[in-house]
């Protein structure tokens, strides 16, 4: 298994695009962290302190963190798409294959370098909450610190699901720039998948439920957006703002089948194909 | 004698197109040998059938005797197919690291490798940056990393200049002479003529002759000759069992032997018949003639 990620690093950190896709991807979101949580004084108008919204504290942080967080996967994802894209284009994945590395190899130096990059961003974003939160936060009771740490096991889930799906597509389709487009298709297919299912089940909730089992919304939903609980937060009071923001335990396992279906599928492209 | 590589009735079905045609043949320890034909005729996918990157439709293939899998058995062997395929951001060093590391070979090879091609000097240029030539030579470098018991080379001179040819056939012959075994397809034929002990003719996927280069070129030659009087040659020759066919273009009467004769001793025998010739050569078939007769014929 190292062998196989020393490999695909060794690929990735020479390419100095990559390397500033990577860096993006995971040094950008650690610094919008850290530069939203210092107070911003507006020429002499007025500060902004998002931490004295109330965001920064335990455990709410954990939910909101991870949020925003994955939205710098599309950095890492265009690294992803294009680690196959150049493979095809350069030719290497054939020259790889006759110097002895067997299909079941290159797929999963693929595999493990998504895992192990899926970790990485994990762990800062991990770090950086635990210590703004300890900085802003009210409550610093370990207990209160622990509760919904799942949101990092969801993060870290829906980096990994989403890269695989993005390696798929990269098996798929050969070419950088078709992967990430056929990425937009299928957001739209799943749309209108809701839009099918709508006139199946006649009413939307139904639809939502049906499309929550499909590849991106099901990622998606692992980690509910926060800004209705941050309004929550300030009116408690209002009953009908509820909503079920957790992360399910079979909500996870949706994600995992979607991520062992890509590395398979992307496994059995390369073996029935002709390079 | 050792088996290295043996192909069974492999046959390869691109939709309607088939592009290898029950193909056999066995590939044995020490010797050179080429797979010669036009392009289109299949070598290529052969080549990839075996090395794992293209799907076989039926048949079978063994590396080794059968005694290891075709992916074991591809780490003792060192392979480049049509174009030298290397990463263009990395430099020759960090390339042939990389093979290093697939392989399983230590890092030491590197250097040795790239002092052999004659790329030591360049080694941390960037890929792209190199000649064709070079990323041709860099290529066998990186075939040779692991010390291989047979060296695959895929048309390894198509498309360099005169003197990257010469660099590269030269190459070739100094690995041979290392008793490496090396398979090399072309559809050039003085190179295969030059380099190989052995040959297999394909056309259109099929298997046209397989045995060694010399046997191919199995006639006696044949005179080329001039002389006054031509009609008495012609008749003369007709008449003697020694000459097979006969060939007339203007006034140059070519005479293939069917039995050794040298030239010294068709002239005396010619003169004691009264007839004096003006043009005597001998000559023998090339391969390029043989080819051309047996891709013709079937």
């Amino acid at each position: 298994m190292r062998r196989l990620i020393d490999l695909e690093l060794q690929k990735l950190l020479l390419s100095k695009v990559n390397r500033v896709l990577i860096f993006i991807s995971f040094i950008l979101p650690f610094t919008v962290l850290v530069l939203s949580s210092i107070k911003i004084n507006f020429f002499g108008f007025f500060t902004l302190e998002l931490g004295e919204l109330g965001i920064f504290n335990f455990p709410v942080i954990w939910h909101i963190t991870t949020f925003f967080a994955s939205y710098f996967k599309f950095f890492f994802a265009i690294v992803v798409v294009s680690m196959i894209g150049n493979e095809y284009s350069n030719k290497t994945i054939k020259q790889n294959l006759i110097d002895g590395l067997s299909k079941k190899e290159f797929i999963l130096s693929k595999f493990y370098t998504i895992v192990f990059f899926s970790l990485i961003s994990t762990v800062l974003i991990g770090l950086a909450t635990f210590l703004i939160g300890l900085y802003y936060s009210s409550y610093t009771e370990a207990a209160i610190i622990s509760r919904e740490t799942e949101f990092l096991l969801a993060y870290f889930v829906k980096l990994v699901g989403f890269f695989s799906l993005c390696l798929f597509f990269g098996m798929l389709l050969k070419r950088s720039a078709f992967a990430l487009a056929f990425l937009f298709v299928l957001y739209i297919v799943e749309w209108l998948f809701f839009w099918g299912a709508y006139e199946v089940f006649g009413n939307v909730d139904s639809a939502f439920r049906a499309k929550s089992y499909l590849p991106l919304e099901s990622m998606y939903k692992l980690i509910d957006q926060p800004f209705q609980r941050m309004i929550m937060t300030k009116f408690p009071d209002k009953a009908d703002l509820a909503y079920d923001y957790a992360v399910h335990w079979y909500e996870i396992v949706v994600v995992m089948g979607w991520t062992a279906l890509f590395v398979f599928l992307s496994y059995r492209l390369l073996k029935v194909r002709d390079l | 004698m050792e088996t290295i590589l043996t192909i069974n009735n492999l046959t390869k079905k691109f939709g309607y197109l088939t592009a290898v045609k029950d193909l056999s043949f066995t590939i044995n320890k020490g010797n050179v040998y080429g797979i010669l034909g036009p392009n289109g005729s299949g070598k290529s996918t052969t080549l990839g059938i075996v090395l794992n990157v293209v799907n076989k439709t039926s048949g079978s293939y063994s590396w080794f005797g059968g005694n290891t899998t075709t992916h074991d058995a591809l780490k003792k062997v060192g392979a480049i197919i049509e174009r030298p395929n290397f990463y263009p951001y990395m430099s020759a060093y960090q390339n042939l690291k990389l093979v290093c590391k697939i392989k399983g070979v230590d890092f030491s090879k590197i250097d040795e490798k790239l002092d052999l091609v004659g790329l030591l000097e360049r080694k941390d240029s960037r890929f792209s940056a190199f000649s064709l030539g070079m990323k041709q030579r860099l290529a066998i470098a990186s075939a040779l990393l692991n010390d291989p018991e047979i060296l695959i080379l895929d048309e390894p001179t198509n498309g360099l200049d005169p003197q990257g040819i010469h660099q590269i056939r030269s190459l070739i012959k100094t690995i041979a002479a290392n008793g490496t075994t090396i398979l090399l397809a072309s559809h050039l034929l003085d190179e295969v003529e030059k380099v190989c002990t052995h040959v297999v003719v394909l056309r259109k996927g099929e298997k046209l002759y397989a045995g060694r280069v010399d046997e191919i070129i199995n006639s006696f030659g044949f005179f080329e000759l001039k002389a006054e009087k031509k009609d008495a040659l012609v008749q003369l020759l007709e008449s003697d069992d020694r000459f097979g066919k006969l060939k007339q273009e203007d006034d140059l009467v070519t005479a293939f032997l069917n039995q050794p004769m040298d030239a010294t001793a068709f002239n005396t025998y010619l003169f004691d018949n009264g007839i004096v010739l003006s043009h005597l050569v001998k000559r023998k078939e090339s391969l390029e003639e043989q080819f051309l007769k047996l891709t013709d014929n079937q």
